[in-house]
């Protein structure tokens, strides 16, 4: 069913979706407590940076991104003075791009299931012995774990089908950058209806089916209140 | 022991457009029994307990504990550091959690001096609850784990924030002996925020009374309620609590026998066991005077006394401070009748007292 070449897309697909959601709950959980705990008056400035992936284009993002990894943009220019390569047009550079796209998507539910935490449980903690690192993992992520849950599907799935941030930092490599949202529209381009609609049925059916789990599993979980 | 506690706390302003809020504190209370904090809403009582629980880290001052110091000029120890057992209003359970999970979290936590779940699950009647959800129980139940997580987390202080104010009279009622005996046992230093005077009443030794983000009186609850002071004992409020045990029941008339350090009291009986200890309450309202043991009068127990004081109270009334044996009383009467009876210091007389309530 499945043409040797899309597999390769696939799975490279599933790879930058499975490292970029990783690398979004490492980053995204300190990112997420902080914009749930603080007090400071920047805070909505980092919140609105962080949803801006929300509403910007995602070419306009690529674009920029293309431009800060390139071999003339900063960071490529680092890259390059420390004797490696340009990010652009590698998947290291896609997952860097990923994680800024699908930020919000991870960071909003788990900042959201924080709050609803509140400082009650943490300070009940507190008073029972439980330093704040303690009561950090032993307190608010249990219950912030619907928050989670949902945070690494929507991150996941919203990485699945991206498109345009990664057709302007990642290209269209085959083996290397190319996923399956661009190879969808390859196919199409080339009027190859049949290639396409095995791709976009697969990606359809991943979605379903993850955001389905999800929705099973938050629903039994018991004692976590909404 | 004993603890001392100075904390100073200003917020500039509230959340909700209030004015600024200012705690100024400086007490010095025993170091076992119950410490009852009380005063109007809004007069910092629960900041009190917040900033000796280490909640607060703006506060300035000093917490001593017995011999440590929790935190002065220079330390600040936080929270989890102090050992300062906090039973919150609402239990603050953790809803992920078992009742067993909640009891453990503490004791996984303490330095191991603490019980073991089993000894204070009896203790607290929990053995049936351990395995029970805690988004099921009761708003007792709920308090019981609360206290009992607090307990096993081992600490040398307990915290307590109208743990009861969620609660009908009736289940505070069934709650009470669990604190005292608590209290009694452990030898621990409770110290209870409260804004209902009857429980107060009913389980404090020791009273701290505040105002605006001050204590402005505290001492032993007895000596507190039916102090001179006039800025204490007036009002509706005014009375007593006497500290009696049961020593006899009447089956004929249901009424039981209270002795107290001042004579004896007749009750309808409340069923409580002969040689039980309990306090009852003695609105200074339902105490009258007389100059002889009135005969022919319905009222149960007259009680011999003498005058230490008049209080002026309002324009009309006047509250009587009486010494009946070891045990001082309050009665209010009205301004024409002291005149009329000449009420004076030393005045030897009769109490009157037509209701008792126990608490």
């Amino acid at each position: 069913m499945f043409h040797p070449d899309d597999l390769t897309a696939l799975g490279l697909t599933l790879k930058l979706a499975a490292v970029s959601t990783a690398v979004l709950l490492v980053l995204g959980t300190p990112l997420a407590w902080w914009l749930a705990m603080t007090r400071r008056r920047v805070r909505p400035l980092v919140d609105a940076l962080v949803s801006l992936p929300l509403v910007l284009p995602p070419t306009v993002l690529g674009f920029y991104l293309l431009l800060f990894l390139g071999p003339d943009g900063p960071l490529g220019r680092l890259m390059t003075a420390a004797g490696g390569r340009p990010l652009a047009f590698t998947f290291t550079g896609l997952v860097i791009g990923s994680v800024i796209y699908s930020l919000p998507f991870v960071v909003q539910p788990i900042r959201d299931a924080f709050s609803s935490v509140g400082h009650r449980p943490m300070e009940a903690a507190a008073t029972l012995g439980a330093s704040p690192r303690d009561r950090f993992f032993s307190v608010a992520v249990p219950l912030a774990r619907r928050g989670f849950l949902t945070a690494a599907t929507l991150g996941f799935a919203h990485t699945l089908g991206e498109f345009g941030v990664v057709l302007m930092i990642g290209g269209n490599i085959p083996g290397k950058t190319q996923v399956l949202s661009i190879a969808i529209y390859d196919h199409v381009e080339a009027l190859d209806y049949a290639r396409a609609h095995v791709l976009a049925g697969t990606l359809l059916l991943i979605s379903f089916t993850l955001l389905l789990i999800v929705n099973l599993v938050v629903r039994r979980q018991p004692g976590v209140r909404t | 022991m004993s603890l001392q506690l100075k904390c100073r706390l200003e917020r500039p302003d509230g959340a909700k457009g209030q004015n600024g809020f200012r705690l100024d504190v400086d007490l010095s209370l025993p170091g076992r029994g119950i410490t009852a904090v009380v005063g109007p809403s809004g007069c910092g009582k629960t900041t009190l307990l917040r900033c000796v629980a280490g909640l607060e880290p703006r506060t300035a001052g000093h917490v001593l504990i017995g011999d440590k110091t929790w935190q002065d000029d220079r330390h600040f120890l936080p929270p989890h550091r102090r050992r300062a057992g906090y039973v919150f209003q609402d239990g603050a359970l953790f809803p992920h959690l078992d009742v067993r999970g909640n009891l453990a979290y503490g004791r996984k936590r303490s330095s191991g001096k603490s019980g073991e779940i089993e000894e204070i699950s009896t203790l607290l009647r929990l053995a049936s609850l351990l395995d029970r959800d805690v988004s099921g129980l009761s708003g007792g139940e709920r308090q019981r784990v609360a206290l009992g997580r607090a307990l096993l987390a081992g600490p040398e202080l307990l915290l307590l924030d109208e743990p009861l104010a969620a609660l009908d009279r009736e289940n505070r009622l069934a709650i009470y002996p669990y604190f005292e005996r608590i209290a009694a046992e452990t030898g621990l230093p409770f110290l209870y925020v409260t804004h209902a005077q009857d429980e107060a009443a009913r389980l404090a030794d020791h009273l701290v009374l505040m105002e605006d983000g001050r204590a402005r009186h505290h001492g032993p609850l007895a000596e507190l309620l039916t102090s001179p002071d006039p800025g204490l004992a007036h009002g509706d409020h005014a009375g007593c609590v006497v500290f009696a045990r049961i020593v006899g029941v009447d089956d004929e008339y249901h009424l039981a026998r209270l002795e107290f350090p001042g004579g004896t009291l007749l009750v309808a009986d409340p069923g409580i066991p002969e040689g039980r200890k309990i306090r009852v309450r003695i609105h200074a309202r339902d105490v009258s005077l007389a100059l002889e043991p009135a005969e022919g009068s319905s009222i149960l127990n007259i009680l011999p006394a003498r005058v230490l004081e008049l209080i002026p109270d309002g324009p009309s009334r006047v509250l009587v401070r009486l010494q009946v044996g070891r045990t001082i009383m309050l009665a209010a009467v009205t301004q024409r009748s002291a005149a009329a009876l000449k009420l004076r210091p030393n005045q030897e007389l009769f109490a009157q007292v037509k209701s008792v309530a126990l608490l």
